[in-house]
């Protein structure tokens, strides 16, 4: 490393202090935006940047949400988030939001705040093993022990956080390495030591994965995550990969937006929420492509009936994402974006042909099972419908025709939003998937609003999931973030509830959301505008008087209280043993014992 | 899943990383975090400046398990090669032993005739206690010790497994 590093004039760079030394690294690395907490151990660098103007700092009201913050930055724009936080409690806050970032392979650098050196180890105030306590939280974290190394851990930390798979880096900071002066050198040119990630597809395998969706009858492809990581241009090949094969495209959760939803090649979502006709698909499926997506158990359901009679062919950048749940019969290594490149190219250059007829009757199947319409419901009366009330506000903003960015906090709504909102470019849509952290929409839509300040930024959430961030209706107001909290009030912990009544003999332990407050007010209070709706007849202005207000909204939209989250692949059950909504035929199907211990 | 099979296999698996503070954590913490049987672990530098270090690790497990291990273990940042010896052919396994037994009259001289036969050497010895130190494979330690233990063994320290590919090919 030390040969690609070149070091500034000896002089110059023992001028700086260690803080200093932070905050020019991090500007070397393009960071703009800093979402954090100040406290005792991370003075020095919050000094710092009192002193400059290169890096805006963002002052959130709980480090969780500084780090949920910079995750709808970097989602949002493809860029590394970055958070600063203090010592102890700091450190220990942030990690609900870094253990996300982590499932959710999203690039954040957070810096931690730490005792002194020479106090480490002695349960000093506000000491906690923070590089412990995160090592299994993150995708690699460091602690700094000399002034020596600061800059070019800061600079290593934002290369491993963007490149292979992304995920948070954390960085733990002694308060005497920020007070004393340290070298600066400039990010290295050179490769990392032992890091390397393979982001270049083999032909070999690319080949076999051609002359396999070539042959085959009933083909799919299930994009995911790792398409929206590769960056918009992976997104625009995937739309061509697909239109140019004319195969049917499934996008998982985390995939939302990678493929545009309005194109008829797309059959919406997969997995325990996915549509009829996308799952039914990837059961009946004889060749599955998986660009970027990772097999996981809310989409493969029971793994021994998951898309029985089909060859598989993998790609992700993370090699251990590959035959970690599911074997397939093609692996490629390789960045999403590296790899549909390649796909079309070698698709372009084979000679053999595809067999449009029986792809015909593959689409004829799917036509059949779409015809089902499983997405439907019935809005009628005054008590309004929650799907209703997402799909209402999807046409209503797409009517408006501006740029729009959805986050969600998690549980009925999330999936509501998902179902019912769509998305024709990628990053426009930030919801936590892996770990399913309540509490994430509005924390994450404030980091979108901070990057996108003239876009409209709407967090679908439910009652109960955003009074776990609530405090940040204080950073919306300092910054003036015109962030709309659109809430599907259903007075419950709406998925607990529907678990509750499908799997426990509706005993609904726990899960009523008693003494809620008033949203109007707390919005209010917040400087904030509340508004409520309770009749599906004002539904249409009240989401339009939220868009239109300049500043922050609450919107809390009363909704039909049991409501359930339908089509549903309840849980060790198999695509193809799904249930439909009420209204449909079926009904809802008894779930197993072994079922039932699944999450 | 049913053609991956369930047959469980044992693999050693040798991890070059780089030699930083928390690295042998991590590697732990990924075994324990996961849930993959740890048998045997050893680590300790192995190059002139000290900047590398080997661990040598015995795991038990499905070939699916295994290679899921290999996977979790190469993206771990500070590592920079994983070799599983047990997959690529022949390999070495050795392992040290200091092994303590008590005792007096002919249990002594008992003790002192297996040892001559495992080729163990005697590096302690006091009036009533030998220590004895081998190394083999991990087999011949424990046969070594259970044939010890009706004879006065007290006390068993060894190193678990260091392993290494046989012929000309080196792990870099």
């Amino acid at each position: 490393m030390s040969a690609a590093t070149k070091p500034a004039s000896t002089e110059a760079a023992l001028t700086m202090s260690g803080a200093e030394v932070v905050l020019r690294a991090l500007k070397d690395n393009g960071v703009e935006v800093i979402f954090g907490y100040p406290g005792g151990a991370v003075l020095p660098i919050y000094d710092a940047l009192f002193q400059q103007n290169a890096i805006r700092h963002i002052l959130v009201r709980h480090e969780q949400a500084a780090v949920h913050a910079a995750e709808g930055y970097a989602r949002s724009t493809g860029k590394v988030g970055c958070v600063l936080v203090t010592s102890g409690p700091g450190a220990t806050n942030a990690v609900t939001g870094l253990v996300d970032a982590l499932m959710d392979s999203i690039p954040v650098v957070c810096l931690t705040g730490q005792v002194p050196t020479h106090l480490i180890g002695n349960d000093a105030f506000q000491e906690a093993d923070t590089t412990g306590i995160t090592r299994p939280a993150t995708k690699h974290n460091y602690l700094v022990k000399k002034s020596g190394d600061l800059a070019r851990v800061v600079h290593e930390a934002f290369y491993v956080a963007k490149s292979g798979r992304p995920g948070p880096v954390v960085i733990d900071l002694p308060k005497d390495i920020l007070i004393n002066k340290a070298p600066y050198t400039e990010p290295p040119i050179a490769a990392h030591r032992s890091y390397r990630p393979q982001t270049e597809p083999d032909a070999e395998q690319i080949r076999k994965a051609v002359r396999l969706l070539k042959a085959a009858k009933r083909p799919i492809v299930y994009a995911g995550g790792g398409v929206i990581n590769a960056g918009p241009e992976a997104s625009r090949l995937l739309t061509e990969f697909v239109r140019m094969t004319g195969f049917p495209c499934t996008n998982t959760l985390m995939g939302l937006g990678a493929f545009p939803s309005e194109d008829p090649h797309f059959v919406g979502m997969l997995g325990m929420h996915g549509t009829y006709e996308a799952n039914l698909a990837m059961h009946g499926c004889d060749v599955m492509l998986n660009i970027g997506a990772r097999f996981d158990d809310r989409v493969t359901g029971r793994l021994n009936a998951f898309a029985p009679n089909s060859k598989k062919i993998h790609a992700d950048i993370d090699p251990s994402s590959i035959n970690k749940n599911v074997p397939v019969d093609v692996a490629i290594v390789g960045d999403a974006g590296r790899v549909l490149a390649a796909l079309i190219e070698c698709w372009k250059a084979e000679d053999a042909p595809q067999d449009k007829h029986v792809l015909t009757a593959w689409w004829r199947q799917i036509d059949e099972w779409r015809a089902k319409d499983c997405l439907r419901y019935r809005q009628s009366g005054k008590i309004i419908k929650p799907q209703h009330a997402v799909k209402r506000l999807y046409e209503i903003t797409k009517e408006l025709g501006r740029e729009t960015f959805i986050t969600t906090e998690v549980g009925q709504h999330q999936m509501w939003a998902a179902q019912y909102f769509g998305f024709q470019k990628p990053n426009r849509w930030m919801t936590s998937g892996g770990l399913g952290t309540m509490g994430y929409g509005l924390p994450a839509a404030m980091g979108v609003q901070i990057a996108h300040p003239d876009a409209l930024v709407i967090d679908i959430a439910g009652e109960a999931s955003i009074l776990m961030n609530i405090q940040e209706m204080g950073t919306l107001a300092q910054y003036r973030l015109p962030v709309k909290v659109f809430i599907l009030n259903n007075e419950y912990m709406g998925m607990v509830r529907q678990w509750q009544e499908l799997l426990h003999g509706g005993r609904y332990s726990e899960s009523y959301s008693a003494a809620l407050p008033d949203f109007v007010k707390l919005a209010e209070s917040f400087h904030a505008k509340g508004i409520r709706v309770t009749d599906a007849d004002d539904l249409d202005a009240g989401i339009r008087e939220m868009i239109a207000y300049p500043g922050p909204v609450i919107a809390d939209i009363a909704v039909a209280k049991d409501e359930n989250c339908f089509p549903m692949i309840p849980s060790g059950a198999a695509h193809n043993e799904m249930i439909l909504g009420e209204d449909q035929e079926g009904g809802v199907a008894g779930v197993t014992d072994e079922g039932k211990v699944l999450v | 899943m049913s053609e991956a099979g369930n047959a469980q296999r044992a693999a050693t698996i040798a991890v070059l990383v780089e030699n930083e503070a928390g690295v042998l954590a991590r590697v732990i913490g990924l075994f324990s975090g996961r849930g993959y049987n740890i048998d045997s672990l050893t680590v300790a530098p192995v190059d002139e400046t000290g900047r590398i270090s080997r661990i040598t690790v015995v795991t038990s497990g499905t070939e699916m398990v295994i290679e899921q291990i290999k996977a979790q273990l190469d993206r771990l940042v500070p590592v920079h090669k994983v070799s599983d010896l047990t997959l690529e052919g022949p390999h070495l396994v050795r392992e040290l032993a200091l092994i303590k037994v008590v005792g007096r009259g002919e249990n002594r001289v008992e003790a002192l005739r297996l040892a001559d036969a495992f080729r163990a050497r005697v590096v302690d010895a006091t009036t009533e206690s030998f220590v004895f130190e081998m190394t083999g494979a991990a087999e011949k330690i424990d046969a070594f010790c259970a044939l010890m233990r009706p004879i006065g063994l007290a006390e068993v320290s060894r190193t678990g497994a260091v392993a290494i590919a046989r012929g000309p090919r080196g792990l870099s």
